[in-house]
């Protein structure tokens, strides 16, 4: 705890793990524990209840059962049905008490129980989460955070296997943000617990049962910075939540064939990093984004216009979008013609001319 | 969950018959016909006056302004006066009040400045008073929201076992939107501290309840709720005050939820863009004005000897008062810092913001440059 604030609560885990050597560390001090990231998200709500009397936790099956994913197991037990329990099956209803309850002083971590079912709480997040602070001149904040695990890559039968952050990205008043790692998964979320604003805080459910067994940073990154998590001198790749796996794993096989890779993790989505991802275009001048949801209207066109805007005169080649196609999520047997791979990531860089 | 309280029967439909204390004429109603309830005394009577007729009179200039062009828009409180002002005259202080756009007279009521409410009508903010301070929530445009953040709030307060009620305002045609269902369902099942007021004002802009519901009437819906529900005579200020401070009592005591329908009538147009000839029958307009709400009033005052010169005078004083005060309001150029627009969106300030407002700070020096050159 007083090393990382991660402790191993014990979660039972599934095929679906990640190969977590491929997330690199530059801890000073270390911890040498296994984790999830679903006991690293598990942890941080347990510290933060454990810490603020007014952090309290609701949504569909978060009670006695912990959650379809075992996120929040042993909470209800532990803090009592005051703090931690079930809410009725009804998306707009979480958000919505989760409003008047932050304007009473609670911090309430609430759970979207898939992707694709917080959008009956759209409105509610759009229209009352996102401009309190605003339409109030700054009176009433809504320190609530959204947890939403996101993405595909499990299987998952339809409406399962959404990436909404666009959504939420394009929305004032949003924080949005989303770890690739335990490590990041716990700090990231203890500062979102923390902040006065409201966070929308994307969970990969194929990273859940990620272990990272190797080190931990024990001061992590700010909240709302990018981190380079592989130096590369060619290439600048920016990934965030499950695709940094992808993007470090494309780092590798480049590596094989004499190209430098560097590859950053953008963490936060709103806001956006533009110091640390402008300084690694600027090295290397090349960049391509990578995420899982369509292309079109997508985050990666706001990060591709962001990068061309800022460094156009140091960029030897358009920055590319690598995404997924513009069709509706597919079926579990398909997911892998859509979700990118590193093979279909080298080949798109292979259309940039490159000075022999 | 420990919320869950499942001491009392809810499973009784209410009366089809309005409950009320004061009939259309002016006549308090038979004792056997009260249910239990109590007429309030003289002095109660006399100050749910004063304030009906006060808040009138600051909802007509308000209007007239309106036409005038010199706010945006306002969606008149007139005809609901019973409502709104029986309904935040049995708040207590500590209670929260969550409005709709129709409820300018209970915020109003409740102690929020003319120019902080005119803010958002005028448009120089969305919501111009502290929420806080006059535990007031900004009033709800997109309807039915607000029925889930008082269930919240009230919630939060009932955890930290603070015994204070909220009051959430909702109309008839909000009634069919999904977050109403959801309001009334988690306060239901959390057994939240929150009373849900509906103005059955008959028409949602141009649409006649007929078409929003085929329930037998509003307050019938309490029942799949778990909840009591009342249905309740809106043009009587008397029922709806008794009512609602008994729904108030029990919420604050762990009672839970409760559900009342107020029957009453939108007799001015939607807002100034309406039009309502082309969906309503002037008649009707005119049936429900002699239904009034004020005037019932006035007329049991005056049977009782209640309604002396003097406290006309002083009500009359106070009216103009406020009239007085509004077109003063309305004389001082609200200020606007277009700089303000980047404030508050966040806690932590953003580099993209700053980089906006800085981009507007130059275009508006720009701009004051080429206006003294030319």
């Amino acid at each position: 705890m007083t090393t990382t604030g991660v402790t191993d609560t014990a979660v039972a885990t599934t095929s679906a793990a990640t190969d977590a050597a491929e997330v690199p560390t530059n801890a000073d001090k270390v911890t040498k524990k296994p984790l999830t990231m679903a006991a690293a998200l598990n942890s941080a709500m347990r510290d933060a209840l454990t810490e603020d009397p007014n952090v309290v936790i609701f949504g569909e099956d978060v009670g006695p059962l912990g959650g379809v994913f075992r996120i929040t197991d042993g909470l209800n037990r532990d803090f009592g049905e005051e703090r931690v329990w079930d809410s009725p099956l009804a998306e707009a209803g979480i958000i919505g008490t989760a409003i008047g309850m932050a304007m009473y002083g609670l911090r309430p971590v609430v759970e979207m129980q898939f992707d694709a079912f917080s959008y009956p709480a759209f409105e509610q997040i759009v229209s009352h989460v996102a401009k309190m602070r605003n339409r109030t001149r700054g009176r009433v904040s809504l320190p609530i955070v959204i947890r939403i695990p996101t993405s595909g890559g499990i299987g998952g039968v339809e409406h399962h296997s959404d990436s909404s952050e666009a959504y939420w990205a394009h929305t004032p008043g949003l924080t949005v943000v989303t770890p690739s790692n335990p490590a990041d998964a716990y700090s990231m979320l203890r500062e979102a617990i923390k902040s006065d604003d409201p966070v929308i805080f994307l969970e990969p459910k194929s990273h859940y049962w990620m272990k990272q067994d190797a080190e931990q940073t024990a001061t992590p990154a700010p909240l709302n910075k990018a981190v380079v998590v592989r130096e590369g001198t060619d290439v600048t790749l920016l990934s965030y939540g499950p695709t940094v796996a992808v993007a470090l794993k494309t780092a590798k096989l480049a590596e094989e064939e004499g190209l430098s890779i560097e590859v950053i993790d953008l963490r936060s989505l709103s806001p956006f990093d533009d110091e640390t991802v402008s300084a690694s275009v600027r090295k290397t001048s090349r960049a391509a984004v990578i995420h899982e949801a369509a292309q079109f209207g997508g985050y990666g066109a706001e990060v591709a216009a962001r990068v061309t805007e800022r460094n156009f005169y140091h960029l030897a080649a358009p920055v590319l979008r690598i995404t997924g196609a513009d069709i509706p999520f597919p079926a579990p047997l398909l997911e892998k013609f859509y979700l990118p791979h590193p093979e279909r990531i080298l080949s798109a860089m292979s259309t940039w001319e490159w000075e022999v | 969950m420990s919320l869950i309280d499942e001491t009392r029967d809810t499973r009784v439909l209410p009366d089809t018959e309005p409950f009320r204390l004061i009939d259309d004429t002016g006549n308090a109603v038979a004792a056997k016909l009260r249910r239990g309830f109590t007429l309030p005394d003289i002095d109660t009577l006399k100050e749910l006056y004063r304030k009906m007729v006060v808040a009138r009179r600051w909802d007509t200039q308000v209007t007239a302004l309106t036409r005038q062009g010199r706010l945006s828009t306002y969606p008149s409180s007139r005809g609901q006066e019973a409502c709104e002002i029986g309904t935040v005259m049995a708040m207590q202080e500590n209670d929260w009040l969550f409005p709709t756009y129709r409820d300018s007279i209970a915020v109003w009521t409740r102690g929020v400045s003319t120019s902080e409410i005119l803010s958002g009508f005028r448009g120089d903010w969305h919501c111009g008073w502290d929420p806080k301070a006059h535990r007031v929530a900004p009033q709800a445009t997109p309807l039915a929201t607000q029925t889930l953040h008082a269930v919240g709030l009230g919630t939060a307060a009932k955890l930290k076992n603070d015994p204070i009620a909220t009051v959430a305002f909702i109309g008839d045609g909000a009634t069919s939107e999904g977050d109403a269902h959801e309001g009334f369902n988690f306060a239901g099942v959390w057994q939240a501290p929150t009373v849900f007021i509906i103005q059955n004002n008959q028409f949602a802009i141009s649409v006649p309840i007929s078409k929003q519901t085929r329930a037998r009437m509003l307050a019938d819906k309490a029942v799949g709720y778990g909840m009591p529900g009342y249905h309740v005579d809106g043009n009587d200020i008397a029922a709806v005050y008794v009512v609602v401070s008994e729904a108030l009592n029990r919420a604050r005591n762990g009672g839970g939820p409760t559900m009342i329908e107020c029957l009453t009538y939108r007799v001015e147009p939607h807002t100034n863009s309406d039009d309502p000839s082309r969906y309503r029958d002037s008649a009707d307009v005119d049936l429900w004005k002699g239904r009034d709400p004020v005037e019932r009033l006035e007329k049991y005052l005056q049977s009782q000897g209640a309604l002396t010169d003097e406290l006309r005078e002083s009500i009359a004083k106070e009216s103009e008062d406020a009239a007085t005060a509004m077109r003063d309001a309305m004389n001082e150029e609200p200020a606007l810092d277009p700089m303000e627009l980047f404030e508050n969106v966040y806690v932590s300030p953003r580099a993209a913001l700053i980089e906006q407002r800085d981009a507007l700070t130059a275009e508006l020096a720009d701009a004051s440059t080429e206006g003294k050159a030319s």
